[in-house]
Parts: structure tokens; C-alpha cells; sequence
């Protein structure tokens, strides 16, 4: 169970909604991950055009709770008049802070998250901040009193998996609200790894949007998020330099 | 009525005075949506009293897919 400010989830996976080749397929996809948060953006209504299918307006609102982010923002500032916008809906109090720094990498902007952050709580958000993976940083947030923090593995949408597991790992151990690990996610083995190093969970969306077959690729996220927190919860056998036999070293036939 | 809506200059007849008109005009109602006037959010139970003038700056927004 995922526990978020007073919120549990049976699952432990954050889903993206962007980028689906079509809306059956992205519907499928989200049934078979058996997540219960999915994430959204904020934007214009296109309302000078035909009226397009809208996805969230199709979901059974009961099931899910919304996790809508700031992306687009480059300033606190703006990241949270686009929380007030998203909350104005009555849809959610939730919010992923995505304030970018930099267009080619898309790699968060410290300065500007931790602001916004801080303007968010004192406004009654909960507040779930996507951050690079800075350990320093993670802890300011989380000084703060944000609801959980969301270190990236690698730069939004490369699928790059987890560049840093030592941050990584260093920001879940010190960490005492959930850690979700968000960006740069590739496939089921980067999902299994960043469980097994002990994140709370993982947020990911082009793995799942971005697979040939994303409806396969959504159960197989599900699976290694499922195996990884399993082996983590085990705990893993100690790694050796040099081999140890696993057969007995007596008795050998013909000796 | 001129407003800039969504970024967008428009004409809208004289009739088209509140939020819930203007919604209304482009068959909105029903829609999942969020409406700010000059930069401040108007609260769904403000959209009949709430009056467009002339100049406005309206934005209608709403949630689309994203990770």
C-alpha cells in the first residue's frame, strides 16, 4: 500500500496519460496497470475546432484519484496559477510541481520548485514535487513538508532508467514520506529496479504510451513493480566478489 | 462583445454578457472546464452572475493527457 499525505492506494504505480496511439488502447492500458493515480496536464481548451474526445471525461471518476502537474511553468509563479487552475475543477487537490529549467533536458529548476513547493503547501495543496535527483535538495523538500518526492532516473521521456541508483538510494534512505521515482523510465526492469531500491513508487508514461504494444507493457510494469517491492521487501543476498558454491563441497562422486 | 479568448481575439454578440453564456455559446456546459477572467479563476457557482465586459481576458481550460 502507497500512503500519500492521508490518502492510501492499493497500487504503488503513477500513470501518465499523454501520448497514446489511440483513446481504446490508452483505456486498456490504464485498466490493466491497476493504477489508481493518473497524471494530467493543464492546458487551453481547443474550443475554436471540432470538439475532440477528451480522456478524462471518459474515466469513471470514482476510480482514480488525478494527480494534474505544472508542466509548462518555468516559474513558481506560474506552476501555481496552473495548480489553482487544476484545482478550481473540484477534481483534485493534488499536484505534481514540474517546473522546467532547461527545454533541451527538461531537467527540473531547483530554485523554482522549492518556491513553488513552499507556495503550495501554505495554499493547502498536496504537494508531490518532480525534483532532479540532488539529495540535498530532496531533503529541503521534504523540510518543507511536501507530501512526497519524486527524484527523476533519467530526463523526462528518453527512457534512459535509472542513471543514479546511488542518489537514488541515498535520498530513499533519509527520506520519511514517500519517494516516487519519476522520469526516465524505460521498461519493466527499470520499474523492478528503482522498487528494489526501495521507492515508494513510480511514475512513468512513455514505457507504458511509447511500447509497440502498450496494453502488454502496462501489465508488464505492473508485474516488475509488484516483483520489485516483493524483493525488496525480502532483502537481497550479499553480493561476493568471487563465487560460492551452492551444490555441497563434500561427497563428491568418484573422490 | 470583443474579448481575447483562449489568445485569441473575438467578436461574440452583445447577448454573450457572462461566463455561463459564454460557455453556453460555444456548447461548453457540459464540458470539464475551468474559466479565469483577467487572471482570476471564476468559481463554477459564479458563472451566471459573473458579467463579461469588453477587453476581457478569458481563458478556458482544461485537463489533457500528460505525464
Amino acid at each position: 500500500m502507497l500512503t500519500i499525505a492521508n490518502r492510501t492506494f492499493q497500487s504503488r504505480l503513477l500513470l501518465g496519460t499523454g501520448k497514446y496511439p489511440s483513446f481504446e488502447i490508452q483505456k486498456e492500458a490504464v485498466t490493466q496497470s491497476e493504477t489508481e493515480i493518473l497524471t494530467f496536464a493543464v492546458r487551453r481548451m481547443n474550443i475554436f475546432e471540432e470538439s475532440q474526445p477528451n480522456f478524462l471525461e471518459q474515466l469513471d471518476l470514482n476510480k482514480y484519484t488525478l494527480l494534474p502537474n505544472t508542466a509548462g511553468a518555468k516559474t513558481a509563479e506560474e506552476a501555481v496559477r496552473i495548480a489553482k487552475l487544476a484545482k478550481a475543477s473540484g477534481l483534485c487537490d493534488m499536484i505534481k510541481v514540474e517546473v522546467i529549467g532547461d527545454q533541451r533536458t527538461l531537467l527540473p529548476d531547483p530554485v523554482e520548485t522549492l518556491k513553488a513547493s513552499e507556495m503550495l503547501l501554505e495554499e493547502g495543496f498536496i504537494v508531490l514535487p518532480y525534483t532532479s535527483d540532488d539529495v540535498v535538495l530532496a531533503k529541503r523538500l521534504e523540510d518543507l513538508g511536501v507530501h512526497a518526492v519524486m527524484p527523476g532516473a533519467s530526463p523526462i521521456g528518453s527512457g534512459k532508467g535509472i542513471i543514479n541508483p546511488l542518489n537514488l538510494s541515498f535520498i530513499i534512505e533519509q527520506s520519511k514520506v514517500p519517494v516516487i521515482v519519476d522520469a526516465g523510465i524505460g521498461s519493466p526492469k527499470d520499474v523492478a529496479y528503482a522498487m528494489e531500491l526501495g521507492a515508494d513508487g513510480v511514475l512513468l508514461n512513455t514505457a507504458v504510451s511509447g511500447a509497440k504494444d502498450p496494453i502488454k507493457m502496462a501489465q508488464a510494469v505492473k508485474y516488475a513493480l509488484e516483483a520489485g517491492r516483493l524483493g525488496y521487501e525480502a532483502g537481497r543476498m550479499e553480493e561476493k566478489d568471487y563465487a560460492v558454491a551452492s551444490s555441497p563441497t563434500t561427497g563428491m562422486v568418484g573422490s | 462583445m470583443n474579448f481575447q479568448l483562449n489568445g485569441k481575439q473575438v467578436e461574440l454578440p452583445e447577448v454573450v454578457d457572462s461566463v455561463e453564456k459564454l460557455l453556453t455559446h460555444y456548447h461548453l456546459q457540459s464540458r470539464i472546464a475551468v474559466v479565469e477572467v483577467n487572471k482570476e479563476i471564476v468559481r463554477k457557482e459564479e458563472y451566471e452572475t459573473k458579467k463579461l465586459s469588453n477587453g476581457d481576458v478569458v481563458e478556458i481550460i482544461h485537463f489533457v493527457g500528460g505525464g
